[in-house]
This record gives structure tokens, C-alpha cells and sequence, in this order.
């Protein structure tokens, strides 16, 4: 059967029949990069024309419909529009670390893709912490926002940038406890192994309530570690024109949008990991029948499903709720979240040892 | 009573958010809701507003007779000098002079549609129509006088 795990074999068989190893290793590194940075213009184009459909549709609007069919070559004419921009610097930045804080936004973005398995047996880099991987790194987001902010010599730009710093810095915590909910259900910190622990069933619905207030608390966290609306404080239209990204133009300014869309297909793919089964296919208990019709269904096919479905949601979230204060962001995460999730942790450790879930 | 002050606000958030999701989902799902009008393609079709003001007007009737009677009242409305009225005067049929508007002169670069000229107009002599197509070459077309060449006031109105 046609799978991405069979042409990512088949690829690799035929590079060590015509190479000597060293060669073959190279050739799919690069292979690899080419198919994530593919992944990353493919994601650009597809999450952008999907957000602007979604939220003309939640407004009682229209949305772009003028160009292509239904209007949906709109994003591939903004993108040839940024590309032809000039990347502006002002005269009063830092111009090394003013033009080097996109990249660091990007190269992040492409670090959080080596660990998710897009489908069965189809990963870059299946490594044993995967999960500890994804939130050590995604913490270095932090600091290009941080560098954009300070680089671009501009009072707009700093304020985001600190405002992002101690959003990101809170609301990783609850983000973490509720990774670390599924973490001791499934007892282990690779991915592959934590998709293998729901083979009869996903962690939401095999985890009680006690997951259910997880998952809600890790997409209520994550939504403000992307720094998206109601969380968007960071770039705040309305107060701070763009925050951190005020001073960007052209392909610079480019890169920030696109890692904030990766950034959330990122989160989703691990949300829809941890707590909706990665690529398994949904699975009832033992029934037989059930369980082979649902095993039809690609496994890619099943994880971009519930990945997508997670993203909508978080676009729903942004284009229903009024953007917090920053004293009522804070509150949030210190007052309600984290405590929430530290009992919540202390309940899933029980049940975990008690052996409560099915 | 702390916690129980605690749960009630988690849950009053979590009952008001699902109470706006709910909504916008509903939107999200009937596409008939949709308000957009593709104005160029649809200037047949158009349904404007009823409240939807574009200029200020003087209706005139077949007998091209209008309401005004040069009260003034819209002039001293108007926040900003958008309305002039320029008299004349006018012998009635029992030979006695009487005080008529020459034109009632409307600048409508300088109108912000506020209405309040319609409001103060003690006879409803002016109202606002619904035209909004405006855009001009020349600046003084803008001006306008708002009774026609000729016209007079009707019968009865004072």
C-alpha cells in the first residue's frame, strides 16, 4: 500500500545501492531539508489563505476571492509580492543582529520539525527525548523576538519583545506540566514510543478528565507561546502598529509570518501527538471490524486530519476572543493555569501509578 | 469560600467563552449571514441601508415647489458652515413683500453627514438621499445648490 514510510524506504534503499554510505547520509540530509523547507513554503501558503477564509467566514465576510478560484491563489500573490518588497534596515538598528533575528525565528521553526512523525514510521529523527527536544527548543523562539525587538532601535518594537519574554517565560510552565501529564501516562519521552502507547485508544479519551483539563490547559498555553490573538500582545496592531516587527519589510518581515504560522502547525502536531494519537487511526477497544476500517485510512492522512483540526481551533480562539491586558495575561497563567496543572499533574501521577486509565 | 469564589470565576470564563465560540461557529457555518456586498459588480442589485446617508437633498414636488422657508435653521445647525442660505424677496399676490430663498447653497466637500440639518429643519423641507457615488474632477462641482432653477415655495407651508 502507498505510504510515506515505503518511499522514504525506497528512497534509501535505491541511494545505498549507487552510493558508498557517507554519500547516501549526505544526500538524504539534504533530501531532508529540502523536504522540510518544501513543507515550510507549502504550510506558508496553505495556513495563510485558511486564516483569512476562516476568519472572513467567523466575521460574516467574504475574504479574498478575487484571485485564482474562490480566491485561492491569494497568498501565493502575496508572497510574490513580499519577495519583490525591499528588505529595508533602518539607519539606527543593529544591523547585524536586526538581519540575523529571522533567521533564528526560522532555523527554530525547522529544529521542531526533526522530531514529529508526520506518518507511520515516517520521522526525521526519532530520537528518545523528543518531547523534551520540542520544548527546550521552542523556548529559543524567546530570543529572536527578544533580538528583533531590541535591534530595531524603535520603542514599539521593545515593548512586544518584553511583552513576549514574559509571556513565553510563563505560560512554557503550564505548557510543560501538561506535556508532562502525558508524559508519565505513556512513561516515555520519545514520540514514537508515546504514539505506540495509544494503539487501543487516545490519551483524551483514555485519560479521563484528568487529561481532557490537560489538553485544554496545553491549548490555551500554547496558543500564547505562538503568540497569537487573544494572546498577541506581542505585536498588538491596535497599541504597538506590529511590536516586534515593526522595523521588517520584504522577505524579513516574510520569515517572521511564516515561522508564526510553522510555529502553530508545530504545536498542533504535537498537541495532536500527545493527546489525539499522532497518526494512529482511531481505534475503539477490540472492536475488530471497527478497528480495520479506521486502519484503511493513511496514517498521514489521519495526522494532518487532526492536525488541521487542531489549528482550526486555535484560528476560532483568535477570531472570537478580545485580545487580555497584560496584567490579566499574567493572571491567567499564575493564578489559574499553573496551579490547575500542577494539581491536575498530581491526579494523572495517581492514576498512572494506580493504573485508573483503561 | 476562597475556592468556591475560584471555581465560580474558572467556570463563569470557560460558560462566556464557549458562549462566543458557539456564535462565531454559527456564523462560521451559515455562509447565507454574509453581509459583504461586491459594491462594482452589484451597483444594480445594491440594497443600502435604510439609514444609510450620502447627501443632503430638497425633494421638490411636479409643480417644481420645495418646503423651505428660508428659516435658517439648518445653517445654524450645521457644525461646519456646510449650508448657506441666500434670500430674495418675493411679491405675493396681495402685493406685499416676502422674504424667499434665492438658492440654498450646499457645500458637500465640507458635509460629514451628521444629519443635524435634517433634524433642525422645522418644515422637512431637506432630507438625505442615499446616493454615494460622489468623486468628481472639479472640486466645484461639489457645490451645490439644492432648489431648482425657478422653483418656488409651496402652498400653506410657513
Amino acid at each position: 500500500m502507498w505510504s510515506f514510510s515505503n518511499i522514504a524506504n525506497n528512497i534509501h534503499a535505491w541511494l545505498g545501492n549507487n552510493f558508498n554510505p557517507t554519500m547516501t547520509l549526505v544526500i538524504e540530509m539534504v533530501l531532508a531539508g529540502v523536504a522540510v523547507i518544501g513543507l515550510f513554503a507549502g504550510l506558508g501558503l496553505v495556513l495563510v489563505i485558511m486564516e483569512r477564509k476562516v476568519s472572513a467566514w467567523m466575521q460574516i465576510r467574504l475574504g479574498p476571492n478575487r484571485v485564482g478560484p474562490k480566491g485561492m491563489l491569494q497568498s501565493l500573490a502575496d508572497t510574490i509580492k513580499l519577495i519583490v518588497k525591499e528588505g529595508l534596515t533602518p539607519d539606527g538598528a543593529d544591523k547585524f543582529l536586526f538581519n540575523l533575528a529571522p533567521f533564528i525565528a526560522m532555523i527554530v521553526a525547522m529544529l521542531l520539525m526533526a522530531p514529529i512523525a508526520f506518518a507511520k514510521d515516517f520521522q526525521l529523527w526519532d530520537l528518545n527525548i523528543g518531547v523534551l527536544f520540542v520544548s527546550a527548543v521552542s523556548s529559543i523562539m524567546v530570543i529572536s523576538i527578544l533580538m528583533a525587538g531590541w535591534a530595531s532601535n524603535n520603542k514599539y518594537s521593545l515593548m512586544g519583545a518584553m511583552r513576549s519574554g514574559a509571556q513565553i517565560v510563563s505560560y512554557e510552565l503550564s505548557a510543560g506540566l501538561s506535556i508532562l501529564t502525558i508524559v508519565v501516562l505513556s512513561g516515555s519521552l520519545s514520540v514514537s514510543d508515546i504514539i505506540y502507547s495509544q494503539a487501543d485508544g487516545w490519551w483524551i479519551f483514555k485519560g479521563h478528565i484528568p487529561v481532557l483539563i490537560a489538553f485544554v490547559t496545553f491549548i490555551i498555553a500554547v496558543t500564547a507561546e505562538t503568540n497569537r490573538a487573544p494572546f498577541d500582545l506581542a505585536e498588538a496592531e491596535s497599541e504597538l502598529t506590529a511590536g516586534f516587527h515593526t522595523e521588517y519589510s520584504g522577505m524579513k518581515f516574510a520569515l517572521f509570518f511564516l515561522a508564526e504560522y510553522v510555529n502553530v502547525f508545530i504545536v498542533c502536531a504535537i498537541g495532536a501527538t500527545l493527546f489525539l494519537g499522532g497518526w494512529m487511526p482511531f481505534h475503539i477497544g477490540s472492536w475488530e471490524g471497527f478497528n480495520q476500517v479506521m486502519d484503511y485510512i493513511p496514517s498521514s492522512i489521519w495526522f494532518f486530519g487532526k492536525t488541521f483540526f487542531l489549528i482550526f481551533v486555535i484560528m476560532w480562539f483568535r477570531w472570537t476572543f478580545p485580545r487580555l491586558r497584560i496584567d490579566q495575561l499574567l493572571n491567567l497563567e499564575w493564578k489559574y493555569l499553573l496551579p490547575i496543572s500542577m494539581i491536575n499533574l498530581l491526579i494523572v501521577t495517581a492514576m498512572a501509578i494506580l493504573k485508573w486509565h483503561f | 469560600m476562597f475556592i468556591k469564589k475560584y471555581i465560580q470565576d474558572i467556570w463563569g470564563a470557560v460558560k462566556s467563552l464557549l458562549t462566543g465560540m458557539r456564535r462565531t461557529m454559527y456564523y462560521f457555518t451559515h455562509h447565507k449571514e454574509i453581509i459583504t456586498e461586491q459594491y462594482p459588480d452589484n451597483r444594480d442589485t445594491l440594497q443600502l441601508p435604510e439609514r444609510f446617508k450620502g447627501e443632503v437633498v430638497m425633494p421638490h414636488d411636479e409643480n417644481n415647489e420645495h418646503r423651505c422657508t428660508g428659516c435658517q435653521a439648518c445653517e445654524l445647525a450645521c457644525p461646519n458652515g456646510t449650508i448657506k442660505v441666500i434670500f430674495k424677496n418675493e411679491i405675493n399676490a396681495e402685493g406685499k413683500k416676502k422674504k424667499a430663498i434665492d438658492k440654498l447653497v450646499y457645500h458637500l466637500e465640507l458635509c460629514t453627514m451628521c444629519n443635524l440639518c435634517i433634524e433642525a429643519c422645522p418644515s422637512d423641507a431637506i432630507k438625505m438621499a442615499q446616493t454615494f457615488e460622489h468623486s468628481v474632477f472639479d472640486r466645484n462641482e461639489l457645490t451645490k445648490i439644492l432648489n431648482n432653477p425657478g422653483s418656488k415655495i409651496m402652498e400653506g407651508v410657513e
